[in-house]
């Protein structure tokens, strides 16, 4: 064989690798509870139920709820669709300001906030659950939403600090002299730049958030529980049958959203990932 | 007044996030730290006792076990995902066709939940359903792979787990890293008859160091961090067996109403991060601004 060919063939066995556990899933969520028991792990299925699919949508229990991830699923969207915007629209103002306004003090607010991107979160989960308690926030969605924008800030602002920076400082200067003020200069000249940053923020925020089980299973309660939580507790319920297609479907459908977004918008995600740790 | 305002107005735009970031995160810091110090239960006390809780964390059997742990996992998922995550830059690197989508494929499973992923591996690495029942049916009938439900090698599920997720991660930073390689010295040592492993060997891949360092760096965060993967791989089981000190606070925490343990051994991990992050942070800001 050549190398050419060596080549490819190492790269379509990693792609299989790689694919092994998204087809395994696909396949067993598709199959009735006696094939799986009957049939092997990577052989399709023979008749291709969809029930488990409504199963995990609307009937599985997650905890004492049995009402599907359904409820849980909106939760998320709930939790995620504010949580994004506020940390991106406060990282915007905060990049802007850090990098084009270098007041005293910058580097050092700038420092402070990265390594709290950094910090494990197992160090702020105590008196994060008692201040949410004394705020009238506990296990409530809007407490989880001040969770995240709280502890996204960090990235956020160096996402949006790291693309500013790149602007020269004399465009600042000039609208200064022209009489344009902060938030001026920041709507006219700056938002304008900055889809592409917007973009990469908004997704790598939506992909935290969205996938975040820390804080979830810490700060929620029965019912405000977003999906990655009831996703687990669906699947590890020690009552009942054991529904491996039902938790197969129901994994699926809690990773379906920021598989869409990877597929659909990869190369921002990739960005973002490469911000977050090539720093500079 | 209006001067004034025009002069501060930045600050005033930075000051929400700053007071939320002191108050949430160096605030939440200095409350566990002291937490850490009492003799705290289910309610927190304030009254300080110095070290105890510190003591009575390294005399506990499963702290131990949860160290270790760590170092296993953290040294075996760093290592192998820098290997493959470079393997895989170098072989993409070679002007393959459908890069693009080959890439995709490496990558996805950095986009999806560890909840998500852990499931889809619980049921492969199950000794009755999955791989193990895979190759018996192939009619190799002793064939074993228990390690998920075995105490002494569960640890390594949640390796093969982990790397399976950060790899492609790891491979995006290396091609990246090999993209940015100057082509004339590569072209100039090949005129020159060097063969092209030891171009990679002796050339290529000394000057990827900032990106080694940058992986390991992040992988070694990931690997402090990892709580979600052993809750929906292992549940810290058999026992405690894979248990990580991200899992033993939590229990600490959430189930055995201990705050004051939980409290020190968050704080220990704490340190560990910052011992690997503040150098790293300290050196790369530094850099931007030479």
């Amino acid at each position: 064989m050549t190398a050419r060919g060596l080549l490819y063939l190492l790269l379509v066995v990693f792609v299989a690798y790689y694919m092994l556990p998204l087809f395994v899933m696909v396949i067993t969520s598709l199959k009735d509870l006696d094939e799986i028991r009957a049939g092997s792990l990577m052989s399709p299925p023979d008749r291709v139920s969809l029930e488990s699919w409504g199963t995990a949508w609307s009937s599985a229990c997650a905890g004492i709820l049995c009402e599907g991830l359904q409820p849980f699923f909106w939760n998320s969207v709930k939790m995620v669709v504010p949580a994004v915007l506020l940390s991106t629209l406060l990282g915007a103002v905060n990049g802007y300001a850090l990098s084009q306004w270098r007041f005293r003090g910058a580097n050092l607010i700038f420092a402070l906030m990265l390594f709290g991107c950094f910090i494990p979160f197992q160090v702020v989960l105590l008196p994060m659950a008692r201040t949410l308690g004394l705020l009238g926030l506990a296990g409530s969605l809007s407490g989880l939403v001040l969770v995240h924008v709280v502890y996204g800030l960090g990235f956020t602002t160096l996402f949006f600090r790291n693309f500013y920076v790149t602007v020269p400082t004399e465009l600042v200067k000039a609208a200064k002299i022209d009489g344009a003020g902060f938030f001026t200069i920041f709507l006219r000249i700056f938002l304008p730049l900055s889809p592409p940053i917007i973009v990469v923020t908004v997704i790598w925020q939506f992909t935290q958030i969205w996938n975040d089980f820390l804080f979830g299973v810490s700060f929620s309660q029965a019912g405000t529980q977003p999906v990655t939580v009831a996703l687990n507790n669906i699947v590890n319920a020690t009552t009942g049958v054991k529904e491996y297609n039902v938790d197969m479907a129901a994994a699926i459908i809690a990773g379906l959203p920021t598989l869409i977004v990877y597929v659909i918008a990869g190369k921002y995600f990739i960005r973002g990932l490469t911000a977050g740790s090539v720093k500079g | 007044m209006s001067a004034w305002l025009t002069r501060h107005i930045p600050k005033i735009a930075v000051a929400p996030s700053l007071a939320a970031v002191l108050f949430f995160v160096y605030g939440f810091i200095a409350w566990t730290g002291y937490v850490s110090l009492t003799r705290s239960r289910i309610l927190p006390r304030y009254q300080l006792e110095g070290l105890d809780q510190y003591a009575k964390l390294f005399r506990t059997p499963r702290w131990d076990v949860a160290m270790e742990n760590l170092l296993v996992f953290g040294v075996l998922f760093i290592a192998v995902s820098v290997a493959l995550g470079l393997l895989l830059a170098i072989l993409l690197d070679q002007r393959i066709r459908a890069e693009g989508a080959i890439r995709t494929v490496y990558l996805y499973p950095m986009a999806l939940s560890f909840i998500v992923t852990g499931t889809a591996w619980k049921w492969i690495l199950n000794p009755g359903l999955g791989i193990e029942a895979v190759v018996r049916s192939w009619g190799w009938e002793d064939f074993r792979f228990g390690w998920l439900v075995d105490p002494e090698l569960a640890i390594y599920t949640v390796v093969i787990a982990g790397v399976w997720q950060a790899s492609g991660f790891v491979m995006a930073l290396f091609l990246a890293g090999l993209r940015s390689v100057d082509q004339e010295i590569i072209k100039a040592a090949m005129v020159d008859g060097v063969s092209l492993p030891r171009i990679y060997a002796s050339i290529i891949i000394p000057s990827l160091s900032p990106v080694f360092l940058s992986a390991i760096i992040v992988l070694a965060h990931l690997a402090i961090k990892s709580f979600d993967l052993v809750i929906a791989l292992t549940g810290g089981g058999p026992g405690y067996a894979t248990d990580l000190p991200a899992t033993y606070m939590y229990a600490m925490a959430f189930s055995r109403g201990d705050l004051g343990q939980a409290a020190a051994s968050a704080t220990v991990m704490l340190m560990t991060v910052a011992a690997i992050i503040i150098p790293y942070l300290y050196s790369q800001l530094r850099q931007s601004h030479d």
